[in-house]
Protein backbone atom coordinates (compact mmCIF):
# COMPACT_ATOMS: atom_id res chain seq x y z
CA UNK A 1 0.00 0.00 0.00
CA UNK A 2 1.08 3.51 -0.77
CA UNK A 3 1.30 6.17 1.94
CA UNK A 4 0.82 9.88 1.31
CA UNK A 5 2.42 12.18 3.88
CA UNK A 6 1.63 15.90 4.06
CA UNK A 7 4.39 18.21 5.29
CA UNK A 8 4.44 21.96 5.88
CA UNK A 9 7.26 24.46 6.02
CA UNK A 10 6.80 26.58 9.13
CA UNK A 11 8.75 28.86 11.43
CA UNK A 12 11.14 26.79 13.58
CA UNK A 13 9.44 25.84 16.83
CA UNK A 14 12.25 27.35 18.94
CA UNK A 15 11.92 30.80 17.40
CA UNK A 16 9.84 33.37 19.22
CA UNK A 17 7.63 34.91 16.52
CA UNK A 18 7.55 38.69 16.17
CA UNK A 19 4.48 40.56 15.07
CA UNK A 20 5.17 43.14 12.33
CA UNK A 21 4.80 46.73 13.49
CA UNK A 22 2.14 47.47 10.85
CA UNK A 23 -0.05 44.62 12.13
CA UNK A 24 -0.19 42.75 8.80
CA UNK A 25 1.29 39.52 10.10
CA UNK A 26 4.23 37.82 11.71
CA UNK A 27 7.68 38.77 10.44
CA UNK A 28 9.09 35.73 8.64
CA UNK A 29 11.97 37.49 6.84
CA UNK A 30 15.31 35.97 7.86
CA UNK A 31 13.68 33.63 10.36
CA UNK A 32 14.73 30.00 10.59
CA UNK A 33 12.14 27.72 8.98
CA UNK A 34 11.78 23.96 9.48
CA UNK A 35 9.42 21.08 8.91
CA UNK A 36 6.37 21.32 11.15
CA UNK A 37 7.18 19.04 14.14
CA UNK A 38 3.96 17.02 13.83
CA UNK A 39 4.75 16.37 10.17
CA UNK A 40 8.15 14.93 11.10
CA UNK A 41 6.25 12.48 13.26
CA UNK A 42 3.98 11.71 10.27
CA UNK A 43 6.97 11.03 7.99
CA UNK A 44 8.57 8.85 10.67
CA UNK A 45 5.39 6.81 11.08
CA UNK A 46 5.15 6.21 7.33
CA UNK A 47 8.78 5.06 7.27
CA UNK A 48 8.21 2.71 10.20
CA UNK A 49 5.21 1.20 8.40
CA UNK A 50 7.41 0.74 5.33
CA UNK A 51 10.06 -0.94 7.45
CA UNK A 52 7.38 -3.31 8.72
CA UNK A 53 6.49 -4.15 5.12
CA UNK A 54 3.00 -2.63 5.38
CA UNK A 55 3.73 0.37 3.17
CA UNK A 56 5.46 -0.04 -0.18
CA UNK A 57 5.97 3.56 -1.25
CA UNK A 58 5.94 6.91 0.56
CA UNK A 59 4.95 10.07 -1.29
CA UNK A 60 5.56 13.37 0.52
CA UNK A 61 3.39 16.34 -0.43
CA UNK A 62 3.76 20.00 0.45
CA UNK A 63 1.68 23.00 -0.54
CA UNK A 64 3.58 26.26 -0.24
CA UNK A 65 6.26 28.55 -1.61
CA UNK A 66 9.23 27.40 -3.74
CA UNK A 67 11.30 27.01 -0.57
CA UNK A 68 8.98 24.27 0.68
CA UNK A 69 11.18 22.14 -1.58
CA UNK A 70 13.73 22.08 1.26
CA UNK A 71 11.08 20.63 3.55
CA UNK A 72 10.31 17.93 1.01
CA UNK A 73 14.03 17.15 0.63
CA UNK A 74 14.13 16.67 4.41
CA UNK A 75 11.26 14.17 4.14
CA UNK A 76 13.11 12.41 1.29
CA UNK A 77 16.29 12.31 3.37
CA UNK A 78 14.36 10.74 6.26
CA UNK A 79 13.11 7.98 3.96
CA UNK A 80 10.25 9.13 1.71
CA UNK A 81 10.51 7.79 -1.87
CA UNK A 82 9.35 10.78 -3.88
CA UNK A 83 7.82 14.19 -3.40
CA UNK A 84 5.25 16.51 -4.90
CA UNK A 85 5.47 20.26 -4.39
CA UNK A 86 2.32 22.21 -5.12
CA UNK A 87 3.73 25.66 -5.41
CA UNK A 88 1.75 28.74 -4.44
CA UNK A 89 2.66 32.05 -2.88
CA UNK A 90 -0.80 32.38 -1.38
CA UNK A 91 -0.93 31.50 2.28
CA UNK A 92 -3.05 28.44 1.47
CA UNK A 93 -5.78 27.76 4.03
CA UNK A 94 -6.56 24.27 5.35
CA UNK A 95 -9.59 23.88 3.06
CA UNK A 96 -7.53 24.66 -0.08
CA UNK A 97 -4.71 22.35 1.07
CA UNK A 98 -7.25 19.61 1.76
CA UNK A 99 -8.71 19.97 -1.75
CA UNK A 100 -5.25 19.68 -3.31
CA UNK A 101 -4.41 16.64 -1.19
CA UNK A 102 -7.75 15.09 -2.16
CA UNK A 103 -6.95 15.57 -5.85
CA UNK A 104 -3.50 14.03 -5.39
CA UNK A 105 -5.03 11.13 -3.46
CA UNK A 106 -7.46 10.55 -6.34
CA UNK A 107 -4.45 10.19 -8.65
CA UNK A 108 -2.14 8.26 -6.36
CA UNK A 109 -4.73 6.09 -4.57
CA UNK A 110 -2.82 5.82 -1.26
CA UNK A 111 -4.02 3.36 1.37
CA UNK A 112 -3.05 5.72 4.14
CA UNK A 113 -2.77 9.50 4.30
CA UNK A 114 -0.78 10.75 7.27
CA UNK A 115 -0.71 14.40 8.36
CA UNK A 116 0.39 16.18 11.52
CA UNK A 117 -2.44 17.05 13.91
CA UNK A 118 -1.77 20.76 13.51
CA UNK A 119 0.75 23.19 12.08
CA UNK A 120 2.48 25.29 14.71
CA UNK A 121 2.06 28.50 12.71
CA UNK A 122 -1.69 28.80 12.13
CA UNK A 123 -2.60 26.27 14.88
CA UNK A 124 -5.70 25.34 12.86
CA UNK A 125 -5.87 21.56 13.35
CA UNK A 126 -8.09 21.06 10.29
CA UNK A 127 -6.34 19.61 7.21
CA UNK A 128 -6.46 15.89 8.09
CA UNK A 129 -10.13 15.99 9.04
CA UNK A 130 -10.97 17.97 5.88
CA UNK A 131 -9.08 15.56 3.62
CA UNK A 132 -10.98 12.65 5.19
CA UNK A 133 -14.28 14.47 4.68
CA UNK A 134 -13.59 15.32 1.03
CA UNK A 135 -12.52 11.75 0.26
CA UNK A 136 -15.43 10.31 2.25
CA UNK A 137 -12.94 8.20 4.21
CA UNK A 138 -12.56 7.62 7.98
CA UNK A 139 -10.20 9.67 10.16
CA UNK A 140 -7.98 8.73 13.07
CA UNK A 141 -7.03 12.06 14.60
CA UNK A 142 -4.43 12.72 17.34
CA UNK A 143 -2.89 9.27 16.90
CA UNK A 144 -0.79 7.87 19.72
CA UNK A 145 -0.42 4.41 18.18
CA UNK A 146 -1.14 3.11 14.68
CA UNK A 147 -1.31 -0.52 13.57
CA UNK A 148 -2.51 -1.83 10.22
CA UNK A 149 -4.48 -5.06 10.50
CA UNK A 150 -5.57 -6.47 7.14
CA UNK A 151 -7.91 -4.03 5.44
CA UNK A 152 -8.28 -1.77 8.45
CA UNK A 153 -6.12 0.39 10.66
CA UNK A 154 -6.42 0.53 14.44
CA UNK A 155 -5.65 3.95 15.86
CA UNK A 156 -5.22 4.76 19.52
CA UNK A 157 -6.15 8.44 19.93
CA UNK A 158 -5.24 11.01 22.57
CA UNK A 159 -8.51 12.49 23.81
CA UNK A 160 -9.27 14.89 26.66
CA UNK A 161 -9.76 12.34 29.42
CA UNK A 162 -7.20 9.76 28.30
CA UNK A 163 -6.96 7.46 25.29
CA UNK A 164 -9.52 5.97 22.94
CA UNK A 165 -9.16 3.32 20.27
CA UNK A 166 -10.95 3.26 16.92
CA UNK A 167 -10.81 0.86 14.01
CA UNK A 168 -10.97 2.43 10.56
CA UNK A 169 -11.60 0.86 7.17
CA UNK A 170 -8.73 1.50 4.74
CA UNK A 171 -8.06 3.77 2.96
CA UNK A 172 -8.00 6.13 5.91
CA UNK A 173 -6.56 9.43 7.11
CA UNK A 174 -4.45 9.57 10.27
CA UNK A 175 -3.21 12.72 12.04
CA UNK A 176 -0.26 12.40 14.37
CA UNK A 177 0.04 13.49 17.97
CA UNK A 178 3.33 14.17 19.75
CA UNK A 179 3.73 10.78 21.33
CA UNK A 180 3.23 8.62 18.27
CA UNK A 181 6.97 8.26 17.78
CA UNK A 182 10.38 9.91 17.99
CA UNK A 183 11.33 11.13 14.50
CA UNK A 184 14.78 10.09 13.21
CA UNK A 185 17.46 12.49 12.03
CA UNK A 186 18.46 12.42 8.39
CA UNK A 187 22.06 11.25 8.03
CA UNK A 188 24.47 13.07 5.73
CA UNK A 189 24.63 10.26 3.12
CA UNK A 190 20.82 10.16 3.08
CA UNK A 191 20.65 13.94 2.66
CA UNK A 192 22.93 13.58 -0.37
CA UNK A 193 20.86 10.69 -1.77
CA UNK A 194 17.67 12.69 -1.26
CA UNK A 195 18.90 15.25 -3.78
CA UNK A 196 18.48 12.73 -6.58
CA UNK A 197 15.07 11.44 -5.54
CA UNK A 198 12.17 12.60 -7.76
CA UNK A 199 10.40 15.82 -6.84
CA UNK A 200 7.48 16.87 -9.04
CA UNK A 201 6.66 20.55 -9.30
CA UNK A 202 2.97 21.34 -9.62
CA UNK A 203 0.61 24.28 -9.25
CA UNK A 204 -2.80 24.43 -7.54
CA UNK A 205 -4.34 25.04 -10.98
CA UNK A 206 -3.12 21.58 -12.06
CA UNK A 207 -5.62 20.22 -9.56
CA UNK A 208 -8.27 22.83 -10.29
CA UNK A 209 -8.04 24.34 -6.81
CA UNK A 210 -8.26 28.05 -6.01
CA UNK A 211 -5.98 28.90 -3.08
CA UNK A 212 -7.27 32.44 -2.52
CA UNK A 213 -8.03 32.82 1.21
CA UNK A 214 -11.62 32.71 2.43
CA UNK A 215 -10.64 34.10 5.79
CA UNK A 216 -9.49 37.68 5.54
CA UNK A 217 -6.89 38.62 8.14
CA UNK A 218 -7.79 42.13 9.20
CA UNK A 219 -5.05 42.55 11.76
CA UNK A 220 -2.37 40.66 13.63
CA UNK A 221 -1.44 42.02 17.03
CA UNK A 222 0.75 41.20 19.99
CA UNK A 223 -1.00 39.38 22.81
CA UNK A 224 -1.61 41.53 25.90
CA UNK A 225 1.57 41.97 27.93
CA UNK A 226 1.58 40.84 31.55
CA UNK A 227 2.71 43.26 34.21
CA UNK A 228 6.10 42.33 35.60
CA UNK A 229 6.03 39.98 38.57
CA UNK A 230 7.82 40.04 41.87
CA UNK A 231 10.25 37.63 43.45
CA UNK A 232 9.65 36.63 47.05
CA UNK A 233 12.41 35.56 49.42
CA UNK A 234 10.83 32.53 51.07
CA UNK A 235 7.70 30.40 51.36
CA UNK A 236 6.15 32.55 54.10
CA UNK A 237 6.46 35.65 51.96
CA UNK A 238 4.85 33.77 49.05
CA UNK A 239 1.91 32.60 51.14
CA UNK A 240 1.51 36.07 52.69
CA UNK A 241 1.46 37.66 49.23
CA UNK A 242 -1.12 35.14 47.98
CA UNK A 243 -3.35 35.82 50.98
CA UNK A 244 -3.01 39.54 50.36
CA UNK A 245 -4.14 39.04 46.76
CA UNK A 246 -6.93 36.81 47.98
CA UNK A 247 -6.14 34.08 45.49
CA UNK A 248 -5.54 31.17 47.84
CA UNK B 1 -30.34 37.38 14.04
CA UNK B 2 -28.49 34.33 12.88
CA UNK B 3 -29.42 30.79 13.83
CA UNK B 4 -26.56 29.02 15.57
CA UNK B 5 -26.20 25.30 16.19
CA UNK B 6 -23.99 24.43 19.18
CA UNK B 7 -22.39 21.02 19.69
CA UNK B 8 -23.02 19.75 23.21
CA UNK B 9 -19.97 17.96 24.60
CA UNK B 10 -21.03 15.24 27.02
CA UNK B 11 -19.96 11.93 28.46
CA UNK B 12 -23.34 10.25 28.07
CA UNK B 13 -24.54 11.49 31.46
CA UNK B 14 -23.61 15.14 31.99
CA UNK B 15 -22.93 18.21 29.88
CA UNK B 16 -19.24 19.12 29.92
CA UNK B 17 -18.24 22.63 31.03
CA UNK B 18 -16.64 23.45 27.69
CA UNK B 19 -20.14 23.53 26.17
CA UNK B 20 -21.16 26.38 28.48
CA UNK B 21 -18.39 28.62 27.14
CA UNK B 22 -19.36 27.70 23.57
CA UNK B 23 -22.98 28.71 24.33
CA UNK B 24 -21.77 32.12 25.56
CA UNK B 25 -19.79 32.62 22.34
CA UNK B 26 -22.67 31.40 20.18
CA UNK B 27 -25.16 33.71 21.91
CA UNK B 28 -23.10 36.66 20.64
CA UNK B 29 -23.88 35.50 17.10
CA UNK B 30 -27.57 34.74 17.34
CA UNK B 31 -30.26 32.37 18.58
CA UNK B 32 -28.74 29.26 20.09
CA UNK B 33 -29.93 25.74 19.37
CA UNK B 34 -28.05 23.00 21.20
CA UNK B 35 -27.40 19.67 19.49
CA UNK B 36 -27.19 16.65 21.77
CA UNK B 37 -26.03 13.63 19.81
CA UNK B 38 -25.38 10.21 21.25
CA UNK B 39 -27.02 7.01 22.36
CA UNK B 40 -29.39 7.17 25.35
CA UNK B 41 -29.04 10.90 25.84
CA UNK B 42 -32.41 11.90 27.33
CA UNK B 43 -30.69 13.06 30.51
CA UNK B 44 -28.12 15.11 28.66
CA UNK B 45 -30.81 16.71 26.50
CA UNK B 46 -32.78 17.65 29.61
CA UNK B 47 -29.66 19.18 31.15
CA UNK B 48 -28.87 21.07 27.94
CA UNK B 49 -32.39 22.51 27.96
CA UNK B 50 -31.60 24.10 31.33
CA UNK B 51 -28.60 26.05 30.06
CA UNK B 52 -29.30 29.75 30.06
CA UNK B 53 -29.30 31.18 26.55
CA UNK B 54 -30.30 27.97 24.78
CA UNK B 55 -33.55 28.48 22.86
CA UNK B 56 -34.01 24.94 21.61
CA UNK B 57 -32.43 21.52 22.01
CA UNK B 58 -32.17 19.04 19.18
CA UNK B 59 -31.79 15.48 20.41
CA UNK B 60 -30.31 12.95 18.03
CA UNK B 61 -30.50 9.58 19.76
CA UNK B 62 -29.08 6.73 17.74
CA UNK B 63 -26.70 3.85 18.35
CA UNK B 64 -24.58 5.13 15.44
CA UNK B 65 -23.92 8.36 17.35
CA UNK B 66 -22.50 6.75 20.47
CA UNK B 67 -18.88 7.79 21.10
CA UNK B 68 -19.22 10.73 18.68
CA UNK B 69 -17.42 9.10 15.75
CA UNK B 70 -16.80 11.93 13.28
CA UNK B 71 -17.73 9.74 10.30
CA UNK B 72 -21.26 9.26 11.67
CA UNK B 73 -21.79 12.59 13.41
CA UNK B 74 -20.59 14.98 10.67
CA UNK B 75 -23.18 14.00 8.01
CA UNK B 76 -25.98 14.46 10.58
CA UNK B 77 -24.73 17.96 11.45
CA UNK B 78 -24.35 18.82 7.77
CA UNK B 79 -27.96 17.79 7.11
CA UNK B 80 -29.15 19.96 10.03
CA UNK B 81 -27.09 22.93 8.86
CA UNK B 82 -29.61 23.69 6.08
CA UNK B 83 -31.53 25.61 8.75
CA UNK B 84 -28.58 27.26 10.49
CA UNK B 85 -26.05 30.00 9.72
CA UNK B 86 -23.30 28.82 12.04
CA UNK B 87 -22.03 25.66 13.72
CA UNK B 88 -20.18 26.23 16.97
CA UNK B 89 -18.26 23.57 18.90
CA UNK B 90 -16.02 23.81 21.95
CA UNK B 91 -12.33 23.34 21.07
CA UNK B 92 -12.12 20.01 22.89
CA UNK B 93 -10.67 16.91 21.24
CA UNK B 94 -14.19 15.94 20.12
CA UNK B 95 -14.94 19.41 18.76
CA UNK B 96 -11.60 19.54 16.94
CA UNK B 97 -12.24 16.09 15.50
CA UNK B 98 -15.75 16.74 14.21
CA UNK B 99 -15.93 20.44 13.25
CA UNK B 100 -13.35 20.48 10.39
CA UNK B 101 -15.08 17.46 8.86
CA UNK B 102 -18.37 19.38 8.96
CA UNK B 103 -16.68 22.48 7.50
CA UNK B 104 -15.18 20.59 4.56
CA UNK B 105 -18.53 18.91 3.78
CA UNK B 106 -20.16 22.37 3.76
CA UNK B 107 -17.24 23.68 1.65
CA UNK B 108 -16.42 26.42 4.14
CA UNK B 109 -13.23 27.18 6.01
CA UNK B 110 -13.22 26.76 9.77
CA UNK B 111 -12.30 29.42 12.30
CA UNK B 112 -10.40 27.51 15.00
CA UNK B 113 -10.25 28.31 18.72
CA UNK B 114 -11.77 31.78 18.70
CA UNK B 115 -10.97 34.11 21.61
CA UNK B 116 -13.64 36.73 20.94
CA UNK B 117 -16.52 37.64 18.68
CA UNK B 118 -15.85 41.04 17.10
CA UNK B 119 -18.71 41.12 14.62
CA UNK B 120 -21.17 38.83 12.83
CA UNK B 121 -18.30 37.26 10.86
CA UNK B 122 -15.25 38.70 12.59
CA UNK B 123 -13.30 36.90 15.29
CA UNK B 124 -9.96 36.92 17.04
CA UNK B 125 -7.87 33.78 17.33
CA UNK B 126 -4.39 32.93 18.54
CA UNK B 127 -1.67 31.91 16.06
CA UNK B 128 1.99 30.91 16.51
CA UNK B 129 1.39 29.26 19.89
CA UNK B 130 -0.42 32.34 21.18
CA UNK B 131 2.46 34.69 20.33
CA UNK B 132 0.18 36.64 18.01
CA UNK B 133 -3.54 37.33 17.90
CA UNK B 134 -5.16 37.45 14.46
CA UNK B 135 -8.41 39.25 13.75
CA UNK B 136 -10.08 37.39 10.90
CA UNK B 137 -13.22 37.90 8.85
CA UNK B 138 -14.90 34.98 7.14
CA UNK B 139 -16.20 35.36 3.59
CA UNK B 140 -18.16 32.09 3.74
CA UNK B 141 -21.95 31.94 3.71
CA UNK B 142 -22.03 29.61 6.71
CA UNK B 143 -19.67 29.69 9.66
CA UNK B 144 -17.98 26.76 11.37
CA UNK B 145 -16.25 27.79 14.59
CA UNK B 146 -14.50 26.16 17.51
CA UNK B 147 -14.37 28.10 20.77
CA UNK B 148 -11.51 28.25 23.24
CA UNK B 149 -13.21 27.44 26.53
CA UNK B 150 -11.02 29.65 28.70
CA UNK B 151 -11.71 32.76 26.61
CA UNK B 152 -15.44 32.98 27.32
CA UNK B 153 -17.46 33.10 30.55
CA UNK B 154 -19.49 29.96 31.14
CA UNK B 155 -23.23 30.26 30.57
CA UNK B 156 -25.35 29.38 33.62
CA UNK B 157 -26.06 25.67 33.61
CA UNK B 158 -29.53 26.30 35.04
CA UNK B 159 -32.24 28.89 34.53
CA UNK B 160 -33.06 28.10 30.92
CA UNK B 161 -36.17 26.30 29.72
CA UNK B 162 -35.64 25.24 26.15
CA UNK B 163 -37.87 22.78 24.35
CA UNK B 164 -36.40 19.43 23.33
CA UNK B 165 -37.06 18.22 19.82
CA UNK B 166 -35.98 14.81 18.55
CA UNK B 167 -34.24 14.71 15.20
CA UNK B 168 -33.38 11.69 13.12
CA UNK B 169 -31.22 11.08 10.10
CA UNK B 170 -28.22 9.51 11.77
CA UNK B 171 -26.75 6.53 9.99
CA UNK B 172 -23.88 4.11 10.49
CA UNK B 173 -21.22 5.04 7.94
CA UNK B 174 -19.55 1.66 8.15
CA UNK B 175 -16.18 3.42 7.96
CA UNK B 176 -15.16 3.35 11.60
CA UNK B 177 -15.85 1.48 14.81
CA UNK B 178 -15.21 2.42 18.41
CA UNK B 179 -13.04 -0.22 20.06
CA UNK B 180 -12.59 1.08 23.59
CA UNK B 181 -11.20 3.80 25.80
CA UNK B 182 -8.86 4.22 28.71
CA UNK B 183 -10.12 7.23 30.58
CA UNK B 184 -7.99 8.29 33.52
CA UNK B 185 -10.04 8.27 36.72
CA UNK B 186 -9.60 11.36 38.80
CA UNK B 187 -11.27 12.78 41.88
CA UNK B 188 -9.69 16.14 41.20
CA UNK B 189 -11.23 19.11 39.41
CA UNK B 190 -10.98 18.83 35.65
CA UNK B 191 -7.81 20.50 34.39
CA UNK B 192 -9.47 22.85 31.92
CA UNK B 193 -12.04 24.15 34.41
CA UNK B 194 -10.02 24.15 37.65
CA UNK B 195 -9.60 27.39 39.60
CA UNK B 196 -6.13 26.42 40.79
CA UNK B 197 -3.59 24.28 38.95
CA UNK B 198 -0.31 22.92 40.24
CA UNK B 199 1.96 21.85 37.41
CA UNK B 200 5.24 19.96 37.49
CA UNK B 201 8.06 19.68 35.01
CA UNK B 202 11.21 17.73 34.29
CA UNK B 203 12.89 18.90 37.51
CA UNK B 204 10.59 16.65 39.54
CA UNK B 205 13.00 13.84 38.60
CA UNK B 206 10.66 10.83 38.57
CA UNK B 207 7.05 9.71 38.99
CA UNK B 208 7.45 9.14 42.74
CA UNK B 209 8.91 12.56 43.42
CA UNK B 210 6.23 14.11 41.24
CA UNK B 211 3.55 12.37 43.29
CA UNK B 212 5.15 13.20 46.63
CA UNK B 213 5.77 16.88 45.83
CA UNK B 214 2.89 17.94 43.59
CA UNK B 215 0.02 15.82 44.89
CA UNK B 216 -0.03 17.03 48.55
CA UNK B 217 0.15 20.67 47.47
CA UNK B 218 -2.65 20.13 44.95
CA UNK B 219 -4.73 18.36 47.64
CA UNK B 220 -4.20 21.24 50.05
CA UNK B 221 -5.26 23.81 47.47
CA UNK B 222 -8.07 21.73 45.96
CA UNK B 223 -6.20 22.09 42.71
CA UNK B 224 -5.96 20.13 39.48
CA UNK B 225 -2.59 18.70 38.49
CA UNK B 226 -0.88 19.65 35.26
CA UNK B 227 2.46 18.86 33.69
CA UNK B 228 4.92 19.99 31.06
CA UNK B 229 5.71 17.88 28.03
CA UNK B 230 9.02 16.85 29.57
CA UNK B 231 7.24 15.40 32.61
CA UNK B 232 4.79 13.51 30.41
CA UNK B 233 7.47 12.19 28.05
CA UNK B 234 9.51 11.01 31.02
CA UNK B 235 6.47 9.09 32.24
CA UNK B 236 5.87 10.98 35.50
CA UNK B 237 2.18 11.45 34.61
CA UNK B 238 -0.23 10.46 31.78
CA UNK B 239 -0.56 12.44 28.52
CA UNK B 240 -3.80 14.13 29.39
CA UNK B 241 -2.05 16.13 32.13
CA UNK B 242 -0.05 18.05 29.55
CA UNK B 243 -0.56 21.82 29.49
CA UNK B 244 0.58 23.69 26.37
CA UNK B 245 0.15 24.33 22.67
CA UNK B 246 -0.45 20.67 21.96
CA UNK B 247 -1.94 19.73 25.30
CA UNK B 248 -4.65 21.51 27.23
CA UNK B 249 -5.16 25.26 27.27
CA UNK B 250 -5.93 26.46 30.77
CA UNK B 251 -6.57 29.83 32.41
CA UNK B 252 -7.08 29.29 36.14
CA UNK B 253 -7.04 31.90 38.88
CA UNK B 254 -3.72 30.55 40.10
CA UNK B 255 -1.18 28.52 38.15
CA UNK B 256 1.75 27.13 40.11
CA UNK B 257 4.62 26.00 37.89
CA UNK B 258 7.11 23.81 39.73
CA UNK B 259 10.35 22.90 37.99
CA UNK B 260 9.16 24.14 34.58
CA UNK B 261 11.51 26.28 32.46
CA UNK B 262 8.72 28.04 30.56
CA UNK B 263 9.19 27.05 26.90
CA UNK B 264 7.07 28.85 24.29
CA UNK B 265 4.95 25.73 23.81
CA UNK B 266 4.18 25.45 27.53
CA UNK B 267 3.39 29.15 27.94
CA UNK B 268 0.91 28.85 25.05
CA UNK B 269 -1.22 26.70 27.32
CA UNK B 270 -1.24 28.76 30.51
CA UNK B 271 -0.19 32.36 30.00
CA UNK B 272 -3.75 33.65 30.38
CA UNK B 273 -3.85 32.44 33.99
CA UNK B 274 -4.71 35.25 36.40
CA UNK B 275 -1.82 34.73 38.79
CA UNK B 276 1.22 32.67 37.88
CA UNK B 277 3.65 31.42 40.52
CA UNK B 278 6.96 29.91 39.47
CA UNK B 279 9.06 27.80 41.78
CA UNK B 280 12.35 27.31 40.04
CA UNK B 281 16.02 26.96 40.88
CA UNK B 282 17.15 28.61 37.67
CA UNK B 283 16.98 32.36 38.33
Amino acid sequence: MKALVCVKRVIDYNVKPRVKADGTGVDLANVKMSMNPFDEIAVEEAIRLKEKGVVTEIVAVSVGPAKAQETLRTALAMGADRAILVQTDDDAEPLAVAKIVKAIADEEQPGLIITGKQAIDDDSNQVGQMVAALLGRPQGTFANEVSVEGDSVVVKREVDGGLETVKLALPAVVTTDLRLNEPRYASLPNIMKAKSKPLANKAPADYGVDTAPRLKTLKVSEPPVRVAGIKVADVDALVAKLKELGVA
Amino acid sequence: MANVLVWVEHDGAAVKDATLAAVTAAAKLGDVTALVAGSGVDGVAAAAAQIEGVAKVLKADDAALANALAENVAPLIVSLMAGYDAFVAPATTTGKNVAPRVAALLDVTQVSEILSVEGPKTFTRPIYAGNAIATVESADAKLVITVRGTAFAKANATGGSASVEAVSGAAESGLSTFVGSEIAKSERPELTSAKIIVSGGRALKDADTFASVITPLADKLGAAIGASRAAVDAGYVPNDYQVGQTGKIVAPEVYVAVGISGAIQHLAGMKDSKTIIAINKDE
